[in-house]
């Protein structure tokens, strides 16, 4: 028998899922649209024969390449995520629902971490399906270690997602909530690097985006992918952590559960 | 006979927005007690501060001997709460939200007989957003007597019913109190308040104004009574004091041989005392 608080826990992720899923948009939106962004960009962008050996060594600021794309993908998923782990926060907490859960036995933790594994979880789906999708249609682009990869996009997704908790406490209104994480996040994923390079940037636009997330993330997985891995890439790596211990800690100091 | 919930000089503030100033109360265990007060006037606030949910910025609270504050993991597993306007998750299933909150607590009663005992046995299967307002209610009312909690906090819980729901409502809350257990509520209705409460304070700016049995409340500031009575000749209209007046009336009416087609009192309610006491009048 599990403890109390084991049992809530694994109830509340169980009882989340299922809401999340009987929700009109919920799982197209999260586990369809992303792949089939990425075929389309890809297929785009795609100057390459599939098979062919060019992907490699590749500049950083060649955005036109099947691999940025499933990069841009990878993000979009998570940025889906967080976004959508945004609204689900402000409609509850609009609606008092966050407070009356807040009135059982349930701990704090156990509330918004319920939250965070489903989220994690359909990221991971969403990113399954990407992979596959991948393998079929660019063959030998993929050709990515999928463990690392998969580490470093978790590790990107847990970094924009305490981003996401500080975004959560201070939207106003549910209303607000897509429109705003959508603002603040799509935009950091322009000047992530990923369409062109830090390099070109002015020195102050750099400056912000080097506390962005979604910029480490779009370098460690450009590293992970191109080949040159965890070893020259661990400064992104490092920031990833910090930025989530940072963005954690002052969430925890302006979360609102009314 | 034991108090439950005793209250001292509570004072709670937003910001610059006094929201309970001074507040003090004592609720006895097996009575439903009722807070009522206008808009604003604080019972919300006093209520989360008394369940531990809100910090107090002073003053005294003890509830069942714990400290809601420093004891709020106990307390949690013996109290049941009830919030003003709350909601769940729009798709969650009822039965889905009744096995949660068992899974929460570590002794509970039988959800679905629950379910049964308030009329929800049909919409097991139902999603939040599709229950009406009644059954919304009826379904809080379940999670916050799942765990067979000694202690009840019912936050306006008729608010926005039709008549029909309200009444079975209350009935449900009597029900409440007749299994044992205290229920400690807030409404705007004074009928609500008149046929279920045992005793109530009136509360008005952060402040009790007020504490009794509705009864005793209305005997002491509103104790005028009135008779209409119409004859052939016209209606006559009385005014007097005291529980003996209206037998007085009826004594003279049979004395004098007056044939009476029409015969009617008037009886203060909880109502007129609160609109004394107030000022004003409360719109529900
Ligand atoms: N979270 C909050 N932040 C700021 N002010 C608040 C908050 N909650 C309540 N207030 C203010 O405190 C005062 C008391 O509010 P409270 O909700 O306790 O009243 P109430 O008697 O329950 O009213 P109602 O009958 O409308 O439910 C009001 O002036 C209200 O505007
Ligand atoms: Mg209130």
């Amino acid at each position: 028998m599990a403890t109390p608080f084991l049992r809530g826990f694994w109830k509340l992720t169980w009882v989340e899922t299922k809401v999340f899923v009987r929700e009109p948009m919920g799982f197209v939106g999260t586990l369809i649209m992303p792949v089939v962004l990425f075929v389309a960009v890809g297929t785009l962008v795609s100057d390459i024969q599939p098979g062919a050996d060019r992907v490699r060594g590749l500049p950083a600021d060649a955005a036109a390449t099947p691999f940025n794309a499933a990069i841009l993908a990878a993000l979009v998923i998570a940025i889906n995520g967080v976004q959508s782990l945004v609204a689900i926060i402000s409609i509850y907490r609009e609606g008092g629902i966050l407070k009356r859960l807040r009135a059982t036995p349930l701990s704090p933790v156990t509330i918004l971490g319920a939250h965070v594994v489903v989220k994690l979880c359909f990221t991971v789906a969403s990113l399954a399906l990407l992979v596959l999708a991948g393998r079929r249609l660019f063959p030998g682009v993929m050709e990515v270690n999928t463990w690392s990869f998969g580490v470093a996009l978790l590790l990107s997704t847990l970094s924009i997602l305490s981003l996401g908790f500080v975004i959560a406490s201070v939207v106003p209104t549910a209303r607000f909530a897509q429109p705003i994480s959508a603002m603040l996040l799509y935009p950091m994923l322009s000047v992530s690097g990923l369409f062109f390079s830090l390099d070109r940037m002015p020195q102050a636009l750099k400056v912000a985006a080097l506390m962005m997330p979604t910029t480490h993330a779009v370098g460690l997985l450009q590293g992970v992918w191109d080949g040159s891995g965890w070893g020259t890439h661990w400064p992104n790596a490092l920031m990833l952590v910090v930025l989530f211990v940072v963005y954690s800690a002052l969430s925890t100091r302006v979360f609102r559960w009314e | 006979m034991r108090t439950v919930i005793s209250v001292t000089n509570l004072g709670k503030r937003y910001g610059k927005t006094v929201a309970v100033d001074d507040v003090s109360l004592d609720v006895r265990e097996g009575e439903i007690f009722g807070l009522i007060g206008p808009n604003g006037a604080g019972k919300t606030t006093t209520m989360e501060c008394v369940q531990g949910h809100r910090r107090a910025d002073r003053g005294a609270i003890s509830v069942l001997g714990l400290d809601p504050q420093r004891d709020s993991t106990v307390l949690r597993q013996r109290i049941g709460v009830q919030h003003q306007e709350a909601h769940l998750q729009k798709r969650i299933k009822v039965w889905e939200a009744v096995d949660l909150w068992s899974a929460l607590y570590s002794r509970v009663v039988d959800g679905d007989a629950l379910l049964e005992r308030l009329g929800l046995e049909a919409k097991r299967n139902a999603w939040f957003m599709t229950l009406s307002g009644g059954q919304k209610q009826r379904l809080f009312i379940a999670l916050a007597l799942i765990h067979e909690p000694e202690l009840v906090f019912l936050d306006e819980l008729t608010t926005g019913l039709d008549p029909q729901a309200r009444r079975a409502i209350w009935e449900l809350v009597k029900g409440i109190r007749d299994r044992g257990a205290t229920v400690f509520m807030t409404t705007h209705l004074m009928e609500e308040a008149e046929r279920l409460c045992d005793r109530v304070a009136i509360i008005e700016h952060g402040r009790i104004i007020e504490v009794g049995s509705p009864a005793e409340l209305v005997r002491r500031h509103c104790p005028q009574r009135t008779v209409v009575y119409s004859t052939d000749a016209g209606t006559e209209t009385l005014h007097g004091e005291g529980d003996d007046f209206i037998t007085d009336v009826i004594a003279r009416i049979a004395r004098d041989g007056i044939k009476v087609r029409g015969f009617r009192t008037e009886i203060p309610t909880l109502e007129d005392v609160f609109l004394k006491l107030t000022g004003y009048g409360i719109r529900d």
